[in-house]
Parts: C-alpha cells; sequence; structure tokens
C-alpha cells in the first residue's frame, strides 16, 4: 500500500470536526434555558422605566441571546478557524456598514443647528 | 488526492469512492462539509446585510419621528410578542435537538424532532397572523387600510401618552410602514423555513439524514437559527423599548 492511499484511508475515516464535538442535548438545554431567561428579564426590565437605558438594556440583552445562538446552537464555538473567521469578518463588515452610514447621517447637517 | 495520483492507481482511488454522498469533485467528506458551511454562512452573512439595512432605517426614522414610533409601539401586544419569541426559541431548540439526532443516526427522533420544529413555525406564524388581523381592524395597514384617527385621541391604556399631533399621527405610518416590512419579510423567512422543513422530513423517514450524510439537516439548522437571531432583535426593537417614552 503507497503512502498516498494510506493518508487518504486516514483522511476519509478521520473523524470530522462535529464527531470530535458533537454537541449534546445538555448544552442545548442550558442554551435554552439561559434564552429564556434572558427573554423574561428582557420583558421585565421594559416595564421599569430607565429613561433612555431601555433601548441599551434591551439591545444589549438582544445581543447576548445572538451571541448564545451563534456560538452554541449553530456550533460556531466547535467549528474550524475558517468558519469561525468567516463569521467574525461578516459581523465586522456590517459593523463598519452601520457606523459609516449613521456617521454620513449624524454629520449632515454638521454645524448648521 | 491530486490527479497525478489518481491517473496513477485508478483501481486504489475507485475503492474510495465508498461514499454515495461524496461529490467527485471534493478531496473528503470533511472539506465537503467545511466547504457547504462556509457557502451556508456567506449566505447567511448577506441575510445579515439584508436586515441590517431595515433595522439602520428603523434606527434613523425612530430618531426623526420619535413621538410617532412610540405611540405605534404601544399599538403592539408585549403578550403576543414575548410569546411568539418563546415559541420560536422552543423551536431553535427543537431544531438544535434535529441536528443531534441527525449526528447520531436516529431516524425517528430526527424526523420528531424536525416535525416539533414544523408546529412550532406554524404557532408562531399563527400569532402573527392574529397581530396582522388586529392591526387590519385598527386601520394600522399602511396603503391599504389605514387611518391616524387613532392617534390624534388620548390612548386609555397609555393615560400618560399625549394625543399626537395631526402631522404627527400620519407619521405612525413609517412606523407601521417598517413594521410589515421587518416582520413581513421574518415571516416570509419562516414561511421558506417551514416549506424546507416538510422536504426535510418526508426525506429524513426515508433515512436520507441518518446515514452518515447530515450537511443538509446541518446547513438548514444554520438557517432557521439566524431566523430565530432576526426575531431576537425584533422584539424588543418594536415592542418593547418605547414602552416608557
Amino acid at each position: 500500500m503507497s503512502e498516498e492511499t494510506h493518508a487518504q484511508e486516514i483522511l476519509d475515516t478521520e473523524p470530522t470536526h462535529h464527531e470530535e464535538h458533537i454537541v449534546g442535548p445538555r448544552v442545548y438545554g442550558i442554551i435554552f434555558g439561559l434564552l429564556m431567561l434572558f427573554t423574561a428579564i428582557t420583558v421585565g426590565a421594559s416595564y421599569i422605566d430607565m429613561y433612555a437605558f431601555n433601548a441599551v438594556v434591551a439591545l444589549a440583552i438582544a445581543c447576548i441571546k445572538a451571541v448564545l445562538v451563534i456560538l452554541f446552537f449553530m456550533h460556531v464555538k466547535y467549528s474550524s478557524r475558517l468558519t469561525k473567521l468567516t463569521v467574525a469578518a461578516g459581523f465586522f463588515t456590517f459593523v463598519v456598514l452601520i457606523t459609516m452610514t449613521m456617521t454620513d447621517y449624524i454629520s449632515r447637517a454638521w454645524g448648521l443647528w | 488526492m491530486d490527479s497525478q495520483v489518481i491517473a496513477t492507481h485508478p483501481e486504489e482511488h475507485a475503492e474510495h469512492e465508498h461514499s454515495p454522498y461524496l461529490r467527485h469533485h471534493f478531496a473528503n467528506l470533511e472539506q465537503q462539509r467545511e466547504t457547504s458551511t462556509f457557502g451556508m454562512w456567506l449566505f447567511l452573512l448577506t441575510e445579515i446585510m439584508f436586515f441590517g439595512g431595515l433595522f439602520c432605517a428603523y434606527l434613523i426614522y425612530r430618531n426623526w419621528y420619535y413621538p410617532a414610533f412610540v405611540a405605534g409601539s404601544h399599538q403592539l401586544s408585549i403578550a403576543l410578542g414575548a410569546t411568539n419569541t418563546a415559541v420560536l426559541i422552543c423551536s431553535s431548540f427543537t431544531m438544535a435537538m434535529a441536528v443531534y439526532s441527525s449526528e447520531m443516526r436516529w431516524r425517528k427522533a430526527l424526523v420528531g424532532w424536525l416535525l416539533a420544529t414544523i408546529v412550532l413555525g406554524g404557532v408562531f406564524l399563527g400569532i402573527k397572523a392574529v397581530e396582522y388581523r388586529e392591526k387590519w381592524e385598527k386601520r394600522h395597514v399602511p396603503g391599504l387600510n389605514f387611518s391616524a384617527a387613532g392617534f390624534t385621541h388620548q390612548d386609555p391604556n397609555y393615560p400618560e401618552d399625549k394625543p399626537l399631533a395631526p402631522d404627527m399621527a400620519e407619521k405612525t405610518q413609517v412606523y407601521f410602514s417598517l413594521y410589515f416590512a421587518m416582520t413581513g419579510m421574518h415571516a416570509l423567512h419562516m414561511i421558506i423555513g417551514v416549506s424546507i422543513l416538510i422536504i426535510l422530513v418526508i426525506r429524513a423517514w426515508g433515512g436520507a439524514y441518518t446515514q452518515g450524510h447530515m450537511t443538509t439537516v446541518e446547513n438548514f439548522g444554520l438557517y432557521w437559527h439566524f431566523v430565530d437571531i432576526v426575531w431576537i432583535f425584533l422584539f424588543p426593537l418594536l415592542y418593547l423599548i418605547s414602552r416608557h417614552q
């Protein structure tokens, strides 16, 4: 048996990254519980008058929930570097686009008020 | 394995063609899986840009017509919105369990979790339909059935709210336009998702995803969780943050 064939056999039978880290019901259950908890917190917080901070708190909780979903339900925590980099680069680009749009928006009438 | 190796060892190459779901242009299953996950994430990133544009519009118009957005937001039911959030989180959990069942090669469990996801998706859309119906009855649908009359009077549910001036009351249409655009696009994604789920259940019943090939179920799971994330942001922005303004 040649070297290449042997290497190929290892590649074919090597467990995939998911089989190495199959995310089990326990992790899903914990994340599910946390998401429900944060939903209850965000609804409860909306009934407390925090002036300008209602929006900040609500969005911060939404971001925490989104990160939980991305990392665990969407397996990014257990994924390859390629996937992690893709997701991170995408969100970075998104933030850049929003920031530049908002920068343009707030500076249109700069000095005119 | 490069082409030279294939050319010089054709019979050895042939014996590695054992996976019926390994496409010819991939070196091995790991590479095939990695490629499809990468492609799925690129698609989801375009979706993030799409919904992000809507969120950006919402942010800017809320800043412009703040009293109208507050008054419009007060017309939504937090109870229905919170219920729908819980339903969608449950459906994300059932979808995650479906992916797990696929990995563990449990055919009946996979079909069961996928069916549960369909049911929860249907419940979400049903509650959304109830909300849309209420909007229609209150004449809050811009372009089709809109009346600003309700906003120029005192709202008994929010006694601290001042009635809006007639021009600002008209601007509640901007709020409801964005409400329907955002929840409507989200609901469309849900409808597409449920449709794909029905196909997945039929194929899963035949054992398509429990014999080692689960990439389709996994990538659909990514889509379903993404739709969940969009709602995680829609719920506070549309329903919650204006409650005390």
